[in-house]
């Protein structure tokens, strides 16, 4: 048993031997254009079913909903008017002005907004209206709720630093959905999933739903990280969006990234996950946000619940005790 | 937003939902954009979602697990009174409580297999032992206690029929092997019964991991009321003392754990537990407690009532666990539940000025 929170190495945690760097994403969420390709590639390599009936959400873009044991990269869509903008801008500067690390002097005036009010330059980011769009995905935390639950050992901490659910093992238990923060991973169900007709023939051959009734969800596309591929999401992302490789250079360009924006003026620019000492130890996929993580559906304070687990034992055992003392009373009490 | 003639196709834009105790949010200051005034530290609380979808997913765990808490409880409970008659010479409580818990634990993990997603595999839950996952740590509980359970009430099932059952020479190890079965199930009984309430605390379902520290109590108590319910139902009244003294005292456990649990737990992850299907299951939960608890102490050498007051005391710990089980589904099924408490306590901790542990940094 690792640590069970705090900043830690995650695959020395797991007692792998030999050195691979953790590997994770940086999902820059400013230079996403909502194509949905990484949608479409994760599909794709991973053979995931479809997911759902096809129906139309009415959440502006996004009809794929939720990530989920059959969407392991989920492209969210947010329409803001200029309000909301204000409030992106200032809680991004409030962010600021806590003195995080590695901060400069927040910029007194934002050019950008006063380059726009002369010259419409940017239709998709003016002050009246602005179209959100994040490819969100597993964050393979440094401490996995999942992973830390699931009784089988279905789940396991790859060599990259990545947590992978093992089909073969799984016994579909569901603890790891309660045990996510992030409401990434679910049992994938056999349900009402119905394919055309006229490719019933195409589909009698295998089966239409793989890996139902078992626990689901990105594995940071393991089988191509082995043979030194990049995932299939990053690799389909036409902007550089998602970028992919080494955890530590991936947090080193959000940083990079995250101050080239603020100087800009865009102070609701932040980072997701890039800190170790947050309730998962850090994220191996970071995100560039563009307001509150609640807005994209993110958890704006997750916490492992496994972090509290020796309380909870302590507890359970002071509970245990006042059971037996309470038979044992009932029992010398009783004698009539 | 737009102004498209296909604007009247859109849904109705889900109502943003406000605090539920008739505090109205006051909005935020949007007069200092320019930096000149310094930034509030604690926005207001205004609750925002994506269009209202969870943050968290909910256990897909149906009825079955929240059987499975109770009758865990149950047989826990019955194994303790199993014990209790064996060591102070109680031969019919003994016999009861030792054919309940045997009954109790093999419904409910036939309960729980059937909850598996592949219920085939339900040898996998021995594949390991992770001392991480109460699930893990759970199986193992109810292994071992099992197997206690098991043999004891065998030896029961094998007296009640005369030493018919086929059991050869074995018959002679069973008999030997009786008395340390009923003490080791007795061991087990506990854990068994305190588990679950780990096993729904250490998730990020905000109802169940708001009420991890109390909920171990509050579960072992309701084990208390049900088992000595079962013991009321079964058993002549002449040797169901202890358990009518175990019924009271189950009952103020888990009345004072319940109390104290909503108290310490952040408000409005509570609500769950106050409202819908899971509120009224859990009030009636208490009533039927009480009302058991007081037949109990009162009339409880009268077999009608004692046997009235250990249905009532049945039903409320059945109540207490699906509607412990329900609010903490409900509660992941509401976005409002994982962000609101969530982002209260960020803002405390940065109140505090505690900065440096927040998943959203500016750099």
């Amino acid at each position: 048993m690792g640590q069970l929170s705090g900043p830690t190495d995650p695959t020395a945690d797991a007692h792998w031997e030999h050195s691979h760097p953790r590997k994770g994403f940086f999902t820059d969420t400013s230079i996403c254009i909502g194509c949905k390709a990484c949608e479409v590639a994760c599909k794709e390599w991973n053979h995931n079913p479809q997911d759902g009936n096809l129906e139309l959400l009415g959440s502006s873009y996004d009809n794929t909903g939720a990530l989920g044991a059959s969407t392991w990269r989920h492209v969210a869509f947010i329409e803001q008017g200029g309000e909301r903008i204000v409030e992106a801008r200032e809680s991004g500067r409030a962010l600021v002005n806590l003195g995080m690390p590695r901060i400069g002097p927040p910029t007194p005036a934002s050019p950008a907004v006063a380059d726009l009010a002369e010259a419409d330059t940017t239709p998709p980011d003016t002050a009246d209206f602005r179209w959100l769009m994040s490819s969100d995905v597993c964050k393979h935390c440094t401490h996995a709720g999942c992973l830390d639950v699931c009784p089988t050992g279905a789940l396991f901490r790859t060599e990259f630093g990545t947590v992978v659910v093992q089909d073969d093992v799984c016994n579909g238990c569901g603890t790891c959905v309660a045990g996510c923060p992030f409401g990434v991973i679910e049992r994938r169900s056999n349900g009402t999933v119905k394919v055309a007709t006229s490719r019933d023939e195409q589909h009698a051959k295998h089966p239409a739903v793989p890996n139902a009734g078992i626990a689901q969800k990105c594995t940071l596309c393991y089988d191509r990280l082995v043979a030194d591929e990049t995932p299939a999401c990053a690799k389909a992302c036409p902007t550089t969006s998602i970028k992919f490789g080494d955890h530590d250079d991936m947090v080193e360009t959000a940083r990079e990234r995250v101050a080239t924006l603020h100087t800009q003026g865009l102070t609701e620019a932040r980072l997701y996950g890039a800190n170790e000492n947050d309730g998962v130890g850090g994220t191996g996929a970071v995100f560039l946000l563009l307001d509150e993580p609640e807005v994209y559906g993110l958890p704006p304070d997750p916490r492992v619940p496994t972090a509290d687990l020796p309380r909870m034992y302590r507890r359970a055992g002071m509970a245990v005790a006042g059971m037996a003392a309470a038979a044992a009373l009932a029992f010398l009490g009783g004698r009539e | 937003m737009t102004l498209s003639e296909f604007d009247s196709f859109r849904p109705p834009e889900p109502a943003r939902r406000r605090r539920q105790d008739g505090k109205r949010g006051t909005g935020r200051r949007r007069d200092n954009g320019d930096g000149s005034r310094e930034m509030p530290m604690v926005p207001e609380p205004e609750f925002t979602s994506y269009y209202g979808r969870p943050v968290v997913k909910p256990a897909p765990w149906g009825d079955d697990v929240a059987a499975y808490l109770f009758l865990g409880g149950v047989a826990a409970g019955s194994a303790l009174l199993g014990l209790g008659g064996q060591l102070t010479a109680r031969p019919v409580l003994c016999r009861n409580a030792r054919l309940g818990a045997l009954a109790a634990v093999s419904a409910g993990a036939v309960a729980l297999v059937k909850d598996l997603g592949r219920p085939e595999r339900f040898l996998n839950m021995l594949r390991t032992f992770k001392v991480t996952s109460p699930m893990s740590v759970g199986s193992w509980i109810l292994s071992a206690f099992s197997a206690g359970a098991g043999v004891s009430a065998v030896a029961e099932i094998d007296r009640m029929s005369g030493n018919r059952l086929p059991l050869g020479p074995l018959r002679k190890v069973l008999q030997a092997v009786e008395g340390p079965a009923g003490i080791e199930a007795a061991v087990f009984a506990g854990p068994l019964a305190a588990y679950t309430a780990v096993l729904l605390g250490d998730t990020a379902t905000p109802t169940w991991n708001a009420a991890h520290g109390e909920l171990p109590f509050v579960f072992v108590s309701s084990a208390c009321l049900a088992a000595s319910g079962l013991a009321m139902v079964t058993t002549p009244v002449r040797e169901t003392g202890p358990a009518r003294n175990l019924a009271v005292l189950g009952v103020v456990g888990d009345v004072v754990a319940m109390k104290v649990m909503e108290r310490r737990m952040d408000p409005i992850a509570a609500e769950p537990l106050h409202q819908g299907k899971a509120g009224s299951m859990l009030k009636w939960s208490e009533r039927l407690a009480v009302a058991g608890g007081l037949g109990a102490l009162l009339g409880g050498r009268n077999r009608m009532v004692a046997a009235a007051s250990g249905l009532a005391l049945l039903a409320a710990s059945a109540l207490t666990r699906f509607g412990v089980f329900e609010a903490g589904l409900s509660s992941a099924r509401d976005p409002r539940y994982t962000i609101e408490p969530q982002r209260n306590r960020l803002a405390a901790r940065r109140a505090a000025g505690i900065t440096g542990d927040s998943i959203t940094t500016a750099g």
